[in-house]
């Protein structure tokens, strides 16, 4: 039974804030249970080893804890193992395969395809391979409705494209995109796969051999996790044809001074000491949400969705951006009269925490004409309440930018 | 909301909503744009220089209240300044914006000292008047809040 009241309780944060405060912002980072504060503590205090070389108890006890995250990590997207690869986080991963796989791979007039909806990270990283392959950028463009334009599919996916690669949910619009089609279409034109699930695995069940997609990189922080760690899972087969990505201790298997062989994957992608303790940090985040249940989690946050999206639609000076059928719980809009950065710190005033800039995502906010917007963004602990407080605040907003109040 | 009426003053709210000499400049001397890569704020300044008098100072462009209001009150005291008043002011302010320490009188600008107390913003408030002062000086690059 999904009970919002005790699963607050597990958050201390809601504790330590005053009683008005409401998180609207899990889109960029999530608040974290105790759960995983006591698991990243529990390394540090108990058996803060190194992994991997530790001929010692709790050296063992570090590399099991790492490992047995990894396995984690693989049940939760129904992957194997040997294909979890720690990084940093969502860029990272990104970066992983434009310079492991794709400088490698692509060459001049190669088509590298992604869409006007990609994240920061989705971009840039491609950019910077373009620009040193002489592969071309060409992008699907998106609706009004804040869906991809897939009507001419023919027009993107072609022999030349060789790399495709898209957010999975958008960070701004909510829009959960047709991952699985687009798999299939970048397959059928020989080209890999790339899927940017930062905003997707937190909220909802992602299974990679379902997708089939070819890499996939998401984050731990945004899923009650610490900073500081992400995944790029990798097909092995691929994954083996790699470069390594940076070089250093533990990516190798013997070093000479003028050569070196490399390590098994994933641990030829892992170079240095890892993020040890955000990696264990994240296990136990996988653990807590298990124990929650993802479904649970999605039922309630499409609740609150709905509820929100027929609240704040009442507001007249609300405008929302993306209609999508099938979406997540992300939402952007904008007040009439009030730029978001006002919006953002009158609501701060009111203990309401919500995103307020271009997301990351600049090319989105010049398409739809504006400098910025709002965004509230949920999670499984935020409750009808926080989004009447939303309103509530909204409309004082209004009121005071308009000097009624 | 009575903590943020130091941020938010009527006047703030006022030239928020009716911006002075809020217009393109066809005869400009100088025309620079500037740019907060933060927030998205975006603001075109006109300068029309004469005889190193100020003769006409007008801005166009989107961004939070904050900025709208420091840059339409920066036009109504700057027109009719000479060139080394400008510049003194816009020093003067910067000090105000940055320490909350108001030194000589500030006019109407003093409605903004409250804003040091919220450092997120204070970039806002410093946009127009560092795009200002780069025309000034006829350094007609692109000012952003990046490089302040």
């Amino acid at each position: 039974m999904f009970d919002v009241k005790i699963i607050r309780e597990d958050f201390p944060i809601f504790s330590k804030q005053s009683n008005d405060f409401v998180y609207l912002d899990s889109a960029s980072t999530t608040l974290k249970p105790q759960f995983v504060i006591d698991a990243v503590n529990g390394y540090y205090s108990q058996y803060s080893a190194n992994v991997h070389r530790s001929i010692y108890t709790i050296g063992e006890q570090a590399t099991a804890a790492y490992e047995g995250s990894r396995k984690k990590v693989a049940d939760f997207i129904n992957a194997k193992d040997n294909s979890i690869i720690f990084t940093k986080g969502t860029t990272e991963s990104i970066n992983l395969v434009a310079y492991a796989w794709a400088r490698k791979n692509l060459k001049e007039g190669d088509e590298i395809l992604l869409t006007e909806m990609e994240h920061h990270s989705n971009l840039i990283p491609w950019q910077l391979c373009a620009k040193e392959t002489g592969a071309i950028l060409k992008h699907i463009p998106f609706n009004e409705d804040g869906t991809l334009d897939l009507s001419e599919p023919e027009k993107w996916f072609t022999d030349k494209t060789k790399l495709v690669t898209v957010i999975h949910q958008s960070n701004v619009f909510g829009t959960i995109n047709p991952i699985k089609e687009i798999v299939k279409m970048a397959h059928d034109v020989g080209a890999i796969a790339i899927v940017d699930a930062a905003q997707s695995v937190p909220h909802q069940k992602v299974d990679v051999q379902e997708l089939d997609c070819d890499f996939l990189a998401f984050s731990g922080h945004k899923m009650l996790g610490p900073t500081g760690v992400g995944i790029l899972y990798g097909k092995p087969e691929i994954l083996e044809t790699m470069n390594p990505f940076l070089g250093g201790g533990e990516m190798i298997k013997t070093v000479s001074l003028n050569e070196s062989t490399w390590n098994n994957i994933p641990w030829k992608f892992e170079a240095g000491t890892p993020n040890i303790a955000q990696a264990i940090g994240l296990g136990a985040a996988i653990d807590y949400i298990n124990s929650i249940g993802l479904e649970q989690i999605h039922q309630h946050e499409q609740l609150l969705l709905n509820y929100a999206l027929k609240k704040m639609q009442d507001i007249p000076e609300v405008t929302i951006y993306g209609a999508a059928s099938e979406r997540g719980a992300v939402i952007s809009f904008n007040v009439e009269n009030v730029h978001p950065h006002d919006l953002s710190q009158l609501l701060d005033n009111d203990g309401i925490a919500i995103r307020a800039g271009h997301h990351c995502a600049q090319p989105i906010m010049k398409k739809l004409g504006v400098s910025a917007t709002g965004r509230a963004s949920l999670y499984l602990y935020n409750t009808k309440e926080d989004i009447d407080r939303l309103c509530e605040s909204i409309v004082k907003t209004v009121n005071f930018m308009g000097g009624r109040d | 909301m009575n903590d943020l009426r130091d941020l938010y003053q009527q006047l703030i709210l006022d030239h928020n909503q009716s911006p002075q000499n809020f217009r393109d400049m066809e005869d400009a001397t100088s025309k620079v744009d500037g740019h907060n890569p933060l927030c998205g704020d975006e603001i075109t300044l006109y300068l029309k220089v004469i005889d190193n008098t100020i003769e006409d100072i007008s801005f166009k462009g989107s961004g939070c209240a904050i900025s709208k209001a420091s840059a339409s009150i920066m036009t109504t005291l700057i027109k009719g300044k000479t060139v080394a008043e400008a510049e003194g002011l816009f020093t003067r302010f910067h000090t105000m914006i940055t320490t909350g320490k108001i030194s000589g009188d500030m006019g109407k600008l003093a409605v903004l000292a409250g804003v040091y107390k919220f450092p997120a913003r204070v970039k806002c408030a410093v946009l127009s008047w560092h795009t200002m002062n780069n025309a000034l000086h006829n350094k007609t690059e692109l000012t952003t809040t990046e490089s302040l």
